[in-house]
């Protein structure tokens, strides 16, 4: 595992000009040069978030504690997946035209892919800082751990971009397929409604949705204060982990496959 | 020691209209036992050795999997069965201009491409000027790629390229690019290169260019390797088979 881990910043050291390169083509692309590009991709989780606030405040935040920062905890953490993973489904098939003629390691176009989500993430999390400043809930050091689901969210993102995009390459529908799976994932990661109205059991099936995990840990530090138990934390690493894991084996077997099907 | 060494090399891949097939698809042919992909077999059993400085022209009508083997020796593409050896650092010329991104500058282009050929940031910085100027693009450094002509295009792809000092050179069609005056100076280019001892295998669908500069010739045919060996030897033999068709 160690020697793995060496060998793989062994990599990214003999790739560390590429990997910036490609970091700041994304991100060129992705802005397009213009200053409302980069405010564009702030506002609209605003919009959505005061859309929200305002359509669900009435039906579930009537009698709850800071329910906007509960909102935007979970749209935050979601937003955050898609905007990562769709990225990573393209990762490989954007870049088809270089992959079929130099000999690249592949995983790069996803890396840097990520990077540009995880700046957009950045600024959205200080944005969100804010909104919690403002209504009032108190800062504490607990909430350094929010380091914490924000890490084990990277991993989990980049595993799901890996296995995204090998799916991709092998099937053209996945794309339609997972917006459809992306809009279910929002209704069941309970983001703008509260788990607690449910049977404990049902509670407990939640679990199995790692966004959930990580929103509500986030939600945990932030609003009410407490640090979630071990069994939260060890989901967090589980679900990051084997995603990552997943994906790496998909990547493994196919380094010299994907070439056929682009 | 040979620099490049292949013994009984086949490569077969999938093929198949992947552009459509999608998951639901897969699944429904599976359910039906039909097969979607087919497996291809694009090159057959080739074998074949060069030294140092050696030049190999690989000559075929097209499909005869010329462009399979020089991805098979880049590295992009592995061989399905067989052995094969390539010693030292390659440089390939593989559809040149293929890769670019249109919405980034001449400039930024130039330096990404660089990354992905493995040079790093200070030589590309040294270099940079010399490769604008070998591409005759200094007034456009700061144009959008996609303004560029497919001329300059290539130009640029083929400055970047061959600004390398490699063991191997790979080239695909692509000795001289652009218009008259760029096409002797890039193919001269090259020909310092290969003077410099760099083993570079050739594929050209032009014999007399073949005949001109190749120290060895493989012929290939459907993949298979019909033959191999002196220059003169079988580009006549080729001569012959063209005519006689």
């Amino acid at each position: 595992m160690i020697e793995s881990i060496k060998h793989f910043g062994l990599l990214l050291k003999k790739h560390q000009f590429l990997f910036e390169e490609l970091v700041k083509r994304d991100f060129k692309k992705k802005y397009k040069r213009t200053i409302l590009g980069m405010l564009w991709s702030l506002l609209s989780p605003m919009m959505q978030l005061l859309v929200m606030s305002i359509v669900f405040t009435n039906f579930f935040g009537r009698d709850k504690p800071h329910y906007t920062i509960y909102l935007f905890a979970g749209n935050l953490t979601y937003s955050f997946f898609r905007d990562s993973t769709y990225g990573g489904m393209n990762s490989l098939m954007a870049n088809a035209g270089i992959i079929t003629k130099i000999n690249l390691p592949k995983y790069m176009f996803l890396l840097s892919k990520n990077v540009a989500s995880l700046i957009n993430f950045g600024l959205t999390l200080i944005i969100f800082l804010v909104f919690v400043a403002v209504d009032g809930v108190a800062f504490h050091f607990r909430m350094l751990l929010l380091l914490y689901p924000i890490l084990w969210m990277i991993v989990f993102n980049i595993g799901c971009g890996f296995i995204l995009s090998a799916l991709f390459v092998l099937f053209k529908d996945v794309q339609y397929l997972y917006d459809i799976f992306t809009l279910m994932l929002m209704y069941l990661s309970a983001i703008f409604y509260y788990t607690a109205d449910y049977p404990e059991h049902v509670q407990k099936l939640f679990y199995l949705n790692p966004l959930y995990v990580y929103i509500t840990y986030i939600r945990a530090i932030v609003i009410d204060g407490y640090i979630p138990g071990l069994p939260t934390h060890f989901l967090c690493a589980f679900y990051a982990l084997a995603a990552l894991g997943v994906g790496a084996l998909i990547y493994k077997k196919y380094n010299y496959k994907f070439l056929y099907y682009m | 020691m040979p620099k490049i060494e292949l013994h009984d090399v086949s490569v077969s891949y999938v093929v198949g209209d992947f552009s459509t097939v999608g998951l639901k698809d897969v699944v429904i042919a599976k359910l039906q036992g039909k097969h979607i992909a087919k497996e291809f077999v694009a090159v057959k059993n080739v074998s074949f050795e060069l030294e140092e400085g050696e030049l190999l022209g690989i000559i075929g009508a097209n499909g005869a999997g010329k462009s399979t083997l020089l991805k098979v020796i880049s590295g992009i593409m592995r061989p399905t069965t067989g052995q094969m050896a390539v010693r030292g650092n390659i440089a390939s010329l593989l559809e040149l201009g293929t890769g670019f991104d249109g919405d980034l500058t001449v400039k930024e282009n130039t330096f990404l491409r660089g990354a992905m050929l493995g040079y790093t940031r200070e030589f590309m910085n040294q270099t940079y000027k010399s490769i604008i100027q070998f591409a005759e693009l200094e007034e456009f450094e700061d144009r959008l790629f996609s303004h560029l002509s497919s001329g300059m295009k290539s130009r640029l792809a083929f400055s970047i390229a061959c600004l390398v000092k490699p063991d191997i050179l790979i080239l695909d069609e692509v000795l001289s690019v652009g218009d008259g005056a760029f096409r002797k100076k890039s193919e001269e280019k090259m020909l310092e290169i290969i003077r410099g001892g760099a083993t570079t295998l050739l594929v050209s669908h032009s014999l007399e260019q073949i005949r001109r500069m190749a120290t060895k010739v493989l012929w290939l045919d459907r993949g298979n390797q019909v033959a191999f060996g002196e220059t003169k030897e079988i580009c006549d033999r080729y001569q012959d088979f063209l005519n006689g068709k």
